[in-house]
């Protein structure tokens, strides 16, 4: 592997996330707050999601991590804002099918920043990395229709 | 030591990776195996497989002759007084768990002190906080100096006549740092207390004599000297293991079975309960030999010798940090300003050079280190200062990567 296949992983568009992350910080207490790690490497995410009546009003996450978990939880949160949940868990599963390699169906929805990440299929061991902000997301979304 | 000819006997260190000739420096993860171990599975299952302490039969004598071959392998290598004192299991973790469950949580009550060190593995800290809950026991921690190695003076000041367990680690899997086994011994027992040293990362590296050492348990895996996995031995001292009982029943383990009650066979046959690890017993066996043949202080030697080397070459790059005391057994935790060491791990794995990133089972030390994450390049009888040559090279091209972007 050379340095261009580097880049597949590492794409610009990641590293502008990684460097400047969207949405980094913290909300309110009235909002939902799920802290998720990975066991296997030690990355670590705090997600807080504000949702009023089934649509994502704010999002913003703190945590400690590698390029590809950061900048996919600053990706997540940005594409994630404003839509409604049942989206939000949509473009979940598109994006997990992503990891597993699966080609983009451009039409279904448009992920914005988030196609970046495709290249990180092509390596196994940091898929979980990219996962963590979603699995988050999706575990937010399961405790506010609990309540 | 002729390294070029040790490493013509692992095949696996002879190929590519991403294009670039392998530089395996995870080594403390897991070894490679030589041809000779890899040989002696093939030849167990091609010709001797059969049960074992059973089969009147050929087979069964040569696969018990095998076994019990093995573990005399083991108790010469460790220097054990007798092959009663030398129980096979699935490794480190499974060897302290039996002890955790089988003498901590039979012998410890409320008031009585276990004391293990921040530098401890997982495996060598949950058993005990789980026999403390169980219990009533209280955990105790012998604090560590700045550059990650304890001093006699903290592990007096942390033992008291209340504690009845002390376990430590031979040597870090994290920072290197080789602990004076002999002496906490020494101080253990003028307490009362008896000591356990997980060896999962002392005896690959060190000569291991257990009865100089005066440990009462020994825990050790087979996979990191060159061995199988799913092969490790708990080496105990005589009257311990047999005050001790066993966590696991059934077949292998008995002397006579009643419809209400039964009794255990004797020392060591007593913990091995179900049809043990043969092929990883032999196969351990084989890697003892293997390293007998090359020698543990030429291992020694060599290791400390690269060791030194790689602290040298990794301290000229700018904007390291290197985990760990001066003295250290063969391995480099370290981390890299700006670059998240799962980024250096990637950037060099597409250099062919495989290296551990993470939290390395510590999470107790990560956070004493006030890191999340670490990179560790690791050593063995294999490796070469090319290799470390290698890795800085890697390391520099992580930074020029990540700096590019920047």
């Amino acid at each position: 592997m050379s340095f261009n296949n580097l880049d597949t992983l590492y794409r610009q568009v990641i590293m502008d996330h990684y460097k400047n992350p969207r949405n980094k910080g913290t909300l309110a207490d009235d909002t939902i707050t799920i802290d998720m790690n990975n066991p296997t490497c030690g990355d670590r995410i705090e997600l807080h999601l504000q949702i009023e009546n089934d649509i994502v009003k704010d999002a913003k996450f703190e945590g400690e991590g590698c390029s590809i978990s950061m900048s996919s939880a600053s990706m997540m949160t940005q594409a994630i804002k404003g839509k409604n949940v049942d989206d939000a868990v949509k473009m979940s599963s598109i994006f997990s099918n992503m990891m597993l390699g699966e080609e983009l169906d451009e039409v279904e929805m448009d992920l914005g920043d988030i196609e970046a990440l495709q290249g990180v299929s092509k390596f196994p061991a940091r898929i979980k990395c990219a996962t963590l902000a979603w699995k988050a997301m999706e575990k937010a979304v399961a405790e506010d229709e609990k309540q | 030591m002729n390294v070029e000819a040790i490493r013509e006997q692992f095949p696996i260190l002879n190929q590519e990776v991403n294009g670039h000739p392998l530089v395996y420096l995870d080594s403390a993860a897991t070894s490679q195996k030589p041809i000779k171990v890899i040989e002696a599975l093939n030849s167990y299952y091609h010709l001797d497989n059969s049960n074992v302490h059973r089969g009147v039969h050929t087979l069964g004598t040569r696969a018990t002759d095998q076994y019990e071959g093995a573990r005399d392998k083991v108790k010469q290598f460790i220097h054990a007084a007798s092959t009663e004192e030398i129980i096979f299991t699935r490794g480190t973790t499974t060897a302290i768990n039996m002890v955790g469950y089988g003498y901590a949580r039979h012998f410890l009550k409320e008031g009585d002190e276990v004391v293990i060190t921040q530098m401890e593995h997982h495996s060598n800290i949950i058993p005990w906080q789980q026999a403390c809950k169980y219990t009533g026991a209280t955990l105790k921690y012998i604090p560590m100096e700045s550059d990650g190695t304890i001093t006699l003076d903290a592990v007096r000041e942390t033992i008291t006549s209340n504690t009845k367990i002390v376990a430590i680690t031979h040597v870090s899997n994290v920072l290197g740092t080789i602990n004076p086994i002999r002496e906490i011994a020494d101080i253990a027992h003028e307490n009362g207390a008896i000591l356990l040293v997980d060896g999962a990362q002392g005896i690959p590296h060190l000569k291991v004599d257990v009865q100089a050492l005066d440990c009462d348990f020994y825990a050790f895996s087979g996979h990191k000297m060159c061995g199988p996995t799913g092969i490790g031995v708990l080496y105990g001292k005589k009257a311990l293991l047999e005050k001790m009982e066993p966590v696991e029943f059934g077949g292998e383990m008995i002397d006579f079975v009643d419809l209400y009650d039964s009794t255990w066979k004797e020392l060591p046959w007593k913990f091995e309960g179900g049809t043990p690890i043969i092929a990883g017993a032999i196969g351990l066996g084989a890697a003892i030999d293997f390293l007998n043949e090359i020698g543990m202080e030429e291992i020694e030697a060599h290791e400390k010798q690269l060791v030194s080397y790689a602290q040298e070459k990794l301290s000229t790059i700018d904007g390291i940090t290197i985990y760990g005391p001066k003295q250290r057994s063969g391995l480099v935790t370290f981390n890299i300003e700006g670059v998240h060491p799962h980024d250096t791990a990637t950037v060099l794995d597409a250099e062919g050079i495989a290296v551990r990133a993470g939290h390395h089972c510590a999470q107790p030390l990560m956070k004493w280190l006030q890191a999340t994450a670490t990179a560790r390049a690791s050593f063995y009888l294999y490796n070469t200062n090319d290799d470390i040559d290698r890795l800085v090279e890697g390391i520099q091209r992580a930074k020029e990567y990540f700096g590019d972007v920047f």
